[in-house]
């Protein structure tokens, strides 16, 4: 008997990613397709895609999409959810669209614990735009457009979204995971699971950080990245659950 | 059916309701908040949403969530709000979602006032956001026009996939007028929308609502089909009020609270032997061109009338194409003109003055 | 006895799965394929435990893990 130990999800098309070569986001679509599909969730489920990599994710997630303006998936997914508060609504964000120009969208959905789940990319810089550097870019980080390193003086210090976001009352379940190893990619789909299981108890706002790499823009090969991400991400954003309903501890 | 006294903006609630419209999406600004405070109050009672969002922005992206998830959903805003929305309102173009769109008109450019204003005409018209496209513009002039313009709103954004504006402006919004209610409510049939992504619910294909085009020939393609369906809007859904005009020899337009001036000027002029005729679009775009050509025929000059520095008026001479003169009367700022200042206006018109 | 499937026209040869193999069966193949990456490959099937980490690990989600169970 041959049994299958692992296959692609149900809820990714059969779409190739555009992503490059050991680009992180593939990880992460693939942990939100295989939540949906273990829980069943395939048929009534309404993703909203943003500005930047992920842009095309709608071609990728096997489910009704919706493709969001810079920074608005947050309240895209308000609107969706509030027609249709039956449906599971998510969004999935990367930095610069959540964390920069889409500040007040996230916060006033999280304000208003919008029965979403949102999925958030962290990878310390604009991907798609060319490298530029992001709310989340770290101190010292050089990119395109901090070429002497991100300096605090004229850039000020790295936006931490997950500590920002808990402090809300509407924000009921917030985590931060990576995708750099195996181990870690286990517990960050345990949080994503969490954060749609909240969203079907009908509890609230829910948001999973993932901190994810960019090959590319960091200028270093994907093994190299994922070290980077492990040596120098994670000391600054560092991982755990922030704030967790009593209902699912 | 009953005459009930009613607000201008009040009317833009009730009138959505009516058209079947049970969520919508705002932000507070004067001088349209009286509709949003009538909706906070109606919304529930028949089983729908009112909810305050975060900024302009934000409603309006609420309201595509909203639109794309198949539902009959609307926004307001005044004159600085629009300005905010415009980016929403193109992606609302570019994914063909139907929604309306309501602009209460102020005083600007910038923060401006709170007094009544067209000047967001040009905004309204001719685009506002990036990109190629047309918004169908619905330009009331009475409280029961109000009333009436929503249901046609709702019914030509679901029919063309598109958003609706209407416009109006302070004095339209806080004036009350009487208006005919039907007693009975029926809702309107509202078309099947097999595109909406409202979850997959037994569908094998997902849908996307979507307003990129990565491909140049592929957003091309989405331009001409856009234009070509606001061919087929300009020939069926142009809208005007004539006054008069059978052998006006000065034709007076406008929209709006001004064309509403407009005709009371047309009155006083014919009463002193002045034949005075008056062109309203009720439709900015499409906009009545071939009304005014025909007008061009007999009349010997046009006056157009508005609450701007000049707007509408460009148009208007596009329509007369160089046949007559066209004329313009504009008060901005927030100021109104005065029937007597049009009234003289005219006269000097027909006087031969310039 | 376990199969490791690489979807060879898709994987981008990031050497992800390389470095997470417990049992270090998985190399960059010589040949390229229509992208112009070294594809991925195993070399010693007979070794693989189909712990399906490489799979895990993937971002192209290119890998399929199938085990052939004993008959009782």
């Amino acid at each position: 008997m041959a049994k299958v130990i692992f296959k692609r999800p149900d809820s990714l098309t059969d779409k190739q990613f555009h992503y490059c070569p050991g680009c992180t986001h593939g990880i992460i679509h693939r942990l939100v397709a295989e939540v949906i599909d273990e829980m069943g969730l395939q048929d009534d489920t309404v993703g909203v895609c943003p500005v930047g990599c992920s842009v095309f994710a709608y071609d990728y997630f096997n489910v009704d999409m919706f493709q969001a303006s810079h920074g608005r998936a947050p309240a895209v997914a308000t609107g969706i959810k509030r027609c249709l508060p039956e449906r599971t609504v998510f969004t999935y964000q990367g930095d610069g669209d959540l964390a920069s120009i889409g500040t007040a969208e996230i916060v006033h959905a999280a304000a208003r614990s919008e029965k979403i789940t949102t999925i958030f990319v962290n990878n310390a810089v604009y991907g798609m735009t060319g490298g530029q550097m992001a709310p989340t870019t770290l101190p010292g980080q050089k990119t395109t457009t901090s070429p002497r390193g991100r300096e605090k003086e004229l850039n000020g210090l790295p936006v931490r979204v997950s500590e920002m976001l808990a402090t809300l009352d509407g924000a009921v379940y917030v985590a931060r995971v990576s995708v750099h190893d195996p181990k870690h990619i286990v517990q960050a789909k345990k949080a994503i699971r969490k954060a749609f299981e909240i969203q079907k108890a009908g509890l609230g706002f829910a948001l999973v950080e993932v901190l994810s790499t960019c090959p590319t823009n960091w200028g270093l090969s994907p093994k190299e990245s994922i070290k980077w991400l492990a040596e120098n991400m994670i000391p600054y954003y560092p991982l755990g659950v922030f704030k967790e309903p009593a209902e699912v501890k | 059916m009953s005459k009930v006294l009613m607000k201008g903006n009040e009317a833009i609630g009730e009138g959505a309701i009516r058209a079947g419209c049970r969520h919508f999406f705002g932000y507070p600004i004067t001088p349209q908040s009286e509709l949003p405070h009538y909706l906070a109050k109606r919304m529930p009672e028949v089983g729908g949403v009112f909810l305050q969002a975060e900024s302009e922005t934000s409603s309006i992206n609420m309201v595509y969530g909203a639109a794309g998830a198949g539902f009959r959903t609307m926004t307001s805003s005044s004159s600085p709000g629009l300005s905010l929305m415009q980016e929403g309102i193109s992606y609302l173009v570019g994914a063909e979602l139907p929604c309306v769109v309501v602009n209460v008109m102020r005083g600007g450019p910038g923060l401006g006032n709170i007094a009544p204003a067209q000047g967001d005409y040009f905004q309204a018209v001719k685009g506002g956001g990036h990109g190629d496209y047309k918004l169908v513009v619905l330009a009331p002039a009475s409280v029961q026009e109000i009333i009436d313009m929503m249901q046609v709103a709702f019914d030509l954004a679901d029919q063309y996939r598109t958003p609706v504006m209407l416009v109006g402006d302070g004095i339209l919004g806080q004036m009350m007028e009487p208006v005919e209610l039907a007693d009975e409510v029926t809702l309107p049939e509202v078309p099947a929308k097999p595109w909406a992504a409202s979850g997959l619910k037994g569908r094998k294909k997902p849908n996307i609502v979507n307003s990129l085009y990565i491909v140049p020939e592929d957003c091309e393609e989405l331009n001409q089909r856009l234009f070509a369906k606001y061919d087929v809007i300009a020939a069926q859904e142009t809208r005007w009020e004539e006054y008069r005009l059978e052998d006006a020899e000065i034709v007076l337009t406008g929209f709006g609270t001004a064309a509403r001036i407009a005709k009371s000027v047309v009155d006083k002029a014919r009463s002193e032997g002045i034949k005075a005729g008056l062109i309203r679009p009720i439709t900015l775009w499409p906009f009545p061109s071939e009304v005014y050509a025909k007008a061009a025929a007999h009349a010997n000059k046009f006056l157009c009338v508005e609450m701007s520095m000049g707007q509408m008026v460009e148009d208007v001479r596009l329509a007369v194409n160089g046949k007559k003169p066209v004329h313009f009367y504009g008060r901005s700022g927030g100021m109104v003109p005065l029937a007597k200042d049009v009234l003289a206006e005219v006269k000097k018109l027909m006087a031969g003055g310039e | 006895m376990a199969t490791v499937t690489f979807r060879e026209e898709r994987c981008k040869g990031c050497e992800l799965c390389i470095s997470v193999c417990p049992e270090k069966i998985i190399v960059l193949a010589e040949h390229y394929n229509a992208m112009g990456f070294h594809p991925a490959t195993v070399v010693e099937m007979d070794k693989c435990k189909a712990c399906a980490i490489c799979a895990r690990m993937c971002p192209d989600v290119v890998i399929e893990v199938v085990k052939e169970e004993k008959q009782d």
